[in-house]
């Protein structure tokens, strides 16, 4: 127990993980019809390059990037394109999305295998096909991953993190991949490590999954420059600071990235998206999610095409046992609640969880006792206590100094909040609120 | 902040994220800590004869009654359920003596709920412990029973000590020390206390099983640590403060606290008696008057140990443990702003 790699602070939810982690990934039947948001990626969104009434193939681009920090998203079925207009995101709101109605016959612009291979000793090239197959981090944050393959100039990257912690409760998608496309995962670390001409690559994974550990040990155990390591089972395990804490014990600075001191972490269906984008130019246009929750009759993992609208995924596993009282996009500690159904699977869409009406409500907030769980388990050695109670007074310049920048939602201080202090909501509006002061200066 | 999806979409909740909460609750840990104190009140039934039991009852209906005539003064929601008011009431009980009349238990409790929490604003908002403060205030208000409305265990009581005006351990120790670094005492008075004090070393065995004297429920030092320890392993409370807070007044005490100089203390006495494990499992924990920083903790329970052997061996009253956690509690605001952990990444702050 105690030699296993983990980070300060944290919690333990129960990880519901069971109903799920055996299933087999399975191939979702075609959609009839996809919904492809020019938006899926932290960044500038995609302008469409694409007119309503044209004949897409899958495969093909249809949103051109827009600036640095941006990637192009990709038709994900054959068909034809019926509309470019605003639908309901599942981040909210309705963003602009190019639909298309399916003709059924899923031809592909370039047969994966059969398109060009981009030579594996031109790192710019390969990071260039990244970019060009949309690739973003698949864990959740959808940062377009070409930019965190590419470090300035003097910035030198000496480890390299696969991040296979999948601490959320109920996800089981990266789970299942590294147990089912360990060959492609470990080939598309080792192009990661090529690109960053770095020698060490380093494999966490949180230890309740001991199939893909031992999947991954097996397959690494010629390769020298990569190593599998346990990491103890706790939530926020798979967040980025802590896991580059746990592996080398650094510290990324605040308000600075991985690259400043040497780490860059991937997660492992980014790994996989690398590999088929590198060696078979396929672009980003499917994604494994977990489609989960107790009221789920079959929960099932799930090979879907982006654009897929999650009514159509819940209908894959026979439905719910009683009406949904929360539709997650996402895990329970940080997905993001939806309004509706009728939100699409986009890049960043790493589970689509369904919890039952007792459940969803979330208890009225009481005082705060100062019973400091919240200070023994923040990850980033926050007082939420104290900056909570800054917030609900306003004082958003005392917030900031105390860090409140530095809170990635985590939603570890409400989760173990005996009173139920809605403390993420408090941080997420403090943040808001402060950034948007910057921006004015 | 739930705002309900449209009426065709089957009622979805929104709410920002987590989705899961933790099953802890504030009842769920005054219900636990109300459990981890029910050994010792069986003792003191025990030893005390059902009158303990009373005793408790009266100051835990009149915590609880006075709460919610407060709040409904007050017109706050009445938050009685919570089981706060419950557990102030039977700390305060558990520090008085068992001889006791009845309207002391009610007048403290409704001093320590009305003065010592609502006043300020309820559960969350007080600065002090509000069962201690009502025994201070007692203690204050009539010392006469305070100090004397001692009961002698059930089962004997400990040679050498006078059940009835003298009864808890400390006092005699105190009693006895006076004696011995007074020139003018007699022989006979110094062999006297000298005796004294050897029975008192010779009796861990009653303090830690609760055969003697004392407040109703400080007596035995294991059933306390048993609940203690119950509270620990439920993560209710942490070990900084009572470690500290017990290792201080043990190291201190063994030092000076002998009357043949440095290191001849009885430490183990001091740690057994005297309410010293009851106020640092129980009351130096109390979650909303303690720091809740890691440093924080340490700090407040090493000035509790101070505090406590500093008024033991040098001030005036035999025991200390109320005086130390409460002065404590007015430290807490300023030690919390001291002991700020420091953040993730806040090492390599960039320069903006
Ligand atoms: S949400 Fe922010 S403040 Fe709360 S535990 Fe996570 S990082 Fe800390
Ligand atoms: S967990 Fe909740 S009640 Fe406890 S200190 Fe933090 S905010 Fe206060």
């Amino acid at each position: 127990m105690f030699a296993k790699k983990t980070f300060p602070g944290g919690s333990h939810p129960p990880t519901n993980k069971r109903r799920t982690q055996a299933s087999m990934i399975q191939d979702m039947p075609l959609p009839q019809r996809v919904v492809i948001p020019l938006h899926q990626h932290t960044g500038a969104p995609a302008q469409p390059i694409v007119a309503v009434g044209d004949e897409v193939k899958a495969g093909q681009k249809i949103g051109e990037a827009q600036g640095y920090v941006s990637v192009p998203v990709h038709a994900s079925i054959s068909g034809k394109v019926t509309a470019i207009e605003p639908h309901l995101h599942p981040l909210g709101g309705q963003l602009p999305a190019v639909i298309i109605e399916g003709d059924g016959r899923d031809t592909w612009l370039e047969q994966p295998g059969e398109a060009r291979q981009t030579s594996q000793s031109d790192s710019k090239a390969m990071v260039e096909a990244i970019r060009e197959a949309g690739i973003v981090g698949l864990g959740g944050a959808a940062f377009p991953t070409h930019v965190k393959l590419s470090p300035p100039e003097g910035k030198s990257i000496d480890t390299f993190i696969l991040n296979g912690a999948e601490c959320e409760p109920y996800l089981t998608a990266d789970h299942r991949l590294m147990v089912e496309n360990t060959e492609e995962i470990v080939a598309g670390a080792k192009i990661i490590l090529n690109i960053l001409n770095c020698h060490r690559g380093i494999i966490g994974i949180e230890a309740n999954k001991p199939d893909a550990l031992a999947a991954m040990r097996e397959r690494t155990r010629q390769e020298k420059e990569l190593e599998v390591v346990a990491l103890q089972v706790k939530y926020p395990q798979g967040a980025e600071k802590q896991l580059i804490w746990a592996i080398t014990k650094r510290e990324v600075p605040s308000g600075g990235l991985p690259m400043d001191i040497g780490c860059v972490v991937q997660n492992v269906g980014t790994a996989k998206a690398i590999f088929d984008a590198v060696v078979s130019g396929k672009p980003l246009v499917e994604r494994v999610v977990s489609v989960t929750g107790p009221i789920v009759k079959e929960p099932k993992n799930l090979r879907v095409r982006i654009g897929t609208l999650f009514e159509e995924l819940i209908q894959q596993t026979a439905g719910t046992v009683e009406n949904p009282g929360k539709l997650i996009m996402g895990g329970p500690m940080m997905g993001l609640a939806q309004v509706s159904s009728q939100v699409p699977v986009i890049k960043g869409t790493s589970g689509v969880l369904l919890i039952p009406t007792d459940q969803a409500v979330i208890p009225e907030p009481q005082t705060c006792i100062s019973c400091a769980r919240c200070v023994d388990t923040c990850p980033m050695k926050l007082v939420p206590t104290e900056l909570g109670k800054l917030v609900q007074h306003s004082l958003f310049k005392e917030a900031e100094k105390l860090g409140v920048l530095d809170c990635m939602e985590c939603g570890t201080c409400s989760y173990i909040c005996p009173s139920k202090i809605n403390l993420v909501h408090l941080f997420k509006f403090a943040k808001a609120k402060i950034l948007s002061e910057k921006r004015k200066k | 902040m739930a705002q309900e999806a449209p009426a065709e979409e089957k009622l979805l909740h929104v709410s920002v994220s987590p989705h899961l909460r933790d099953t802890v609750s504030v009842p769920k840990i005054m219900r636990s800590v109300i459990l981890a104190l029910t050994p010792a009140l069986i003792w003191a039934v025990y030893i005390f004869g059902l009158r303990a039991l009373w005793l408790v009852l009266v100051g835990m209906m009149s915590a609880v009654l006075t709460e919610a005539i407060c709040q409904k003064i007050m017109g706050r929601p009445i938050t009685v359920s919570d089981g706060s008011a419950v557990v102030t009431g039977m700390l305060l009980v558990y520090c008085l003596p068992p001889g006791v009349p009845f309207w002391m238990p009610m007048v403290g409790s409704a001093f320590a709920i009305a003065i010592g929490k609502q006043a300020f604003g309820g559960l969350g908002h007080n600065p002090l412990n509000p069962a201690l403060l009502g025994r201070a205030f007692l203690l204050a208000s009539w010392p006469l029973h305070m100090t004397t409305d001692w009961r002698a265990p059930a089962m004997g009581t400990m040679s050498g000590i006078d059940a009835v005006t003298n009864a808890t351990p400390l006092a005699v120790l105190k009693e006895a020390h006076k004696v011995l670094a007074d020139p003018v005492s007699t022989t006979e008075q110094v062999v006297q206390a000298r005796e004294a004090v050897a029975q008192l070393s010779s009796s861990y065995g009653n303090l830690f099983f609760g055969n003697v004297g004392g407040s109703l429920g400080e007596t035995s030092a294991l059933l306390l640590l048993v609940g203690g320890l119950y509270l620990m392993f439920k993560r209710y409370i942490g070990w900084k403060i009572p470690l500290t807070f017990l290792g201080i007044v043990m190291i201190l005490t063994s030092a000076f606290g002998g009357a043949d100089g440095l290191f001849t203390g009885d430490a183990l006495f001091h740690l057994l008696s005297g309410g010293l494990i009851l106020g640092a499992f129980f009351m130096a924990t109390d979650m909303v008057t303690t720091p809740v920083t890691f440093r924080g903790r340490l700090i407040f329970g090493a000035g509790c140990g101070v505090i406590t052997s500093v008024i033991r061996l040098v001030g005036g009253y035999p025991e200390g443990v109320c005086y130390s956690i409460l002065l404590m509690n007015a430290f807490t605001p300023l030690i919390d702003r001291w002991t700020r952990p420091k953040r993730l990444g806040e090492k390599g702050l960039r320069q903006e």
